[in-house]
């Protein structure tokens, strides 16, 4: 076999700038990279000296797509320097508002920047073509999860209603039921599209993960729980550090996270689902089993069926929570600023996100740390490529390569996201 | 006969991805957009890319890094109208408040091995590099008043969009101010309009997404802050957000710093 050489300068379809390079010789795969050229913003850098009350503002504008994930974690972690318990109606807001980003950025995901891969479309404007109804479809429940994040966050992209303690200001009952008849549109359409996604034709892959997520006594997990794998790890969030490290390597790319006693390891929807199966709404797992869907499901493409899933529990869980909410007397809980650190971690769409502060006794931070989803699954991302084109070398260099993009987007990595570790060296030939 | 159709690229520089995902938030207006134009080169929608030059850019992100202040020259050469969208590529966003700091320091803060990073001591908007047609405020950028920009450039008119204060918008909803009801610091009087007043509608003070106005006085509102009981330390805090490059924000901010 000819010696080639895979690349794709810009990885279209992701959040953010990243380039693809896989190397072939005399057959075999010497070289995988992943290599990301977004440039490093320094949020961790500039976050010191700002006050806590900034903190979720500020860590917003990592990402665009998932600015709820960025402002639960850091006031989640922030909360817990001061010993503030968020219950009741602010904690159910808090969920809601996480529902709508979930529905928001995997609908973008599931239906504009992966499944034009399955079908063969360059993109979904293509694809609107030949499936008008779906697209259109698929468009208004983003719409709807927009809605989510709009009512309850004031706009969906850099929500400002996000603070330490709850919320600036909580919605009426009657603003929350106004959205329950495009929910419930909404509900009915994720299944008719879980049907659907289960009926795309998946590549025959697998590797022996381990998944790692969060986990809750009693719910599909959002903003708590203990972080577990499927290989027996079960920590809590404060003890993060101790388990997963982030190493800057030297191959251009970005610093990868790995688990200190293991290697790399899979975070995000599929691994959501293969944790916390018996936590989802009874429809989402009666969908789910009709359609075959079981865990644990190692093939890293069907990842899309899990985001599927999850649209539908986030529609379910919403409705749950709009016809269960009271208007909480104040908008967010009193506390007293201490000095310490804080441990914070929630479900991004994409995984695990991981926050951790110290403040002073002012609450003026003076140390931050971010890892985000997309650095945690890099390192999984060019092991499963090192697999991946490996069996499927045969294929013409042009078909192989658009397979090799569409392993990568299986994670919808934001790479804006993963920013703040990156170098910056572009290799161009 | 068919009119060709205009071609539209979307560019990102250093950004979160939010100001051109606002063109994909335009769920009843995307189909509509995508029948007017031809979108010819935009990366996080699509894998086809068509050739230059373009009728339309839109620009997202600031520059950082010597390779990208090269690149925005190339692409201001296959453009015909170059048009920023949102504070990174406008005002230097976020990431500018590098310029405040020693940025070698800030690299060591980060990475572990700063040898790696490639970068530039400042965040600059593209104005700084290129001439730019319009520049499109907001952190981020308000849909709709992206669609108005489109659409004004595609007709050949001036874009409509407003140059006054946040508290325009919020007199015109009926808020009651919150900087006199419950003396929150709100930098509305010196902020350009756009977001619809937001922030004032949740109770708390606006904290500058859409960069300051025509000409703000924003020593006036600094020593209005300082009457409230602000510190010096948390004005500068209050004019150094994702506008903190701008020249009317980065003046008040330092005299303050001083």
């Amino acid at each position: 076999m000819k010696d080639k050489l895979i690349k794709v300068d810009y990885l279209a379809r992701v959040e953010g700038e990243g380039a693809l390079y896989i190397k072939v010789k005399n057959g075999y795969v010497v070289d995988v990279k992943l290599r990301i050229f977004e440039p490093p913003r320094f949020f961790e850098a500039f976050l010191r000296g700002r006050s806590f009350m900034e903190v979720p503002d500020i860590t917003a504008r990592i990402c665009g797509i998932c600015p709820i994930a960025y402002q639960m974690s850091s006031v989640h972690a922030i909360e817990s320097i001061f010993g503030v318990k968020v219950s009741g109606p602010i904690r159910e807001l808090r969920r809601l508002i996480y529902c709508g980003e979930w529905i928001e950025s995997h609908a973008l995901h599931v239906f504009m920047l992966h499944a034009p891969d399955f079908l063969g479309y360059e993109d979904v404007i293509q694809m609107a073509k030949d499936y008008p109804d779906l697209v259109k479809k698929a468009l208004r429940l983003k719409k709807i999860g927009n809605e989510i994040v709009k009512l309850i966050g004031g706009r969906e992209v850099h929500p400002v209603n996000v603070r330490v303690g709850g919320f600036y200001k909580t919605p009426r009952k009657s603003e929350l039921k106004k959205l329950e008849d495009d929910l419930k549109w909404a509900r009915d359409f994720s299944i008719e599209a879980v049907r659907w996604i289960a009926s795309l034709e998946f590549p025959d892959f697998e590797q022996d993960y381990e998944f790692v997520a969060l986990s809750h006594p009693n719910e599909y997990p959002f903003n708590e729980g203990r972080i577990v794998s499927s290989k027996g790890l079960d920590v809590s969030v404060n003890e993060y550090d101790n388990h997963f490290v982030e190493e800057h390597v030297a191959h251009s790319n970005a610093l990868h996270s790995r688990i200190v006693q293991g290697g790399a390891y899979f975070v995000g929807p599929l691994a959501r689902f293969n944790l916390n199966f018996d936590k989802l709404s009874a429809l989402s797992k009666e969908v789910s089993l009709e359609i075959d869907f079981k865990p644990i499901c190692r093939n890293p493409f069907k990842s899309i069926i899990a985001r599927g899933i999850e649209i539908l529990y986030a529609c379910d869980e919403a409705l749950r929570i709009i016809s269960e909410y009271e208007e909480p007397d104040s908008p967010y809980v009193d506390f007293i600023v201490k000095s310490g650190i804080g441990y914070g971690c929630t479900e991004a769409p994409r995984g695990i996100l991981y926050h951790r502060y110290k403040l002073d006794e002012k609450g003026i931070v003076l140390d931050a740390k971010i890892v985000p989803p997309t650095s945690q699954n890099l390192k999984m991302m060019e092991s499963d490529l090192w697999k991946f084109a490996s069996v499927y070398l045969n294929l013409p260099d042009d078909e192989l390569t658009w397979k090799c993009e569409q392993a990568v987007r299986n994670y919808d990595p934001c790479i804006s996201c993963a920013t703040h570790f990156l170098k910056v060296h572009i290799e161009r030939e | 006969m068919e009119r060709k159709k205009p071609k539209l690229a979307v560019w990102k520089f250093a950004s979160c991805d939010g100001c051109q995902l606002s063109l994909l938030d335009c769920e009843d207006e995307l189909l509509d957009v995508v029948g007017a134009v031809e979108i010819a080169y935009f990366l996080e929608a699509s894998r086809a890319v068509v050739s230059g030059p373009y009728d339309i850019s839109l620009v997202e992100g600031s520059i950082t890094t010597p390779h990208d202040a090269e690149r925005i020259h190339k692409i201001r050469k296959v453009s015909k109208y170059l048009i920023t969208i949102g504070a990174c590529a406008t005002a230097g966003g976020i990431q500018a408040l590098r310029n405040f700091k020693d940025v070698k320091e800030f690299i060591s803060i980060v990475y572990a091995n700063p040898s790696y990073i490639e970068t530039l001591s400042k965040s600059t908007p593209i104005s700084d590099h290129v001439f730019v047609d319009f520049e499109l405020r907001g952190c981020p950028i308000n849909k709709y008043q992206l669609i108005e920009v489109i659409s004004a450039f595609l007709n050949g008119r001036k874009p409509n969009i407003p140059t006054y204060s946040v508290c325009m918008e919020c007199k015109r909803k009926g808020n009651v101010c919150v900087m006199v009801s419950k003396g929150s610091p709100c930098l509305g009087p010196v902020v350009q309009a756009g977001c619809g007043a937001i922030c004032p509608s949740y109770n708390r003070g606006c904290y500058g997404c859409f960069g300051p106005k025509e000409t703000p006085n924003v020593f006036s509102l600094a020593d209005y802050f300082a009457k409230m009981g602000l510190k010096s330390s948390e004005i500068v805090r209050v004019l150094r957000n994702f506008n903190a490059y701008s020249e009317p924000f980065r003046k008040g901010s330092e005299a303050y710093e001083r």
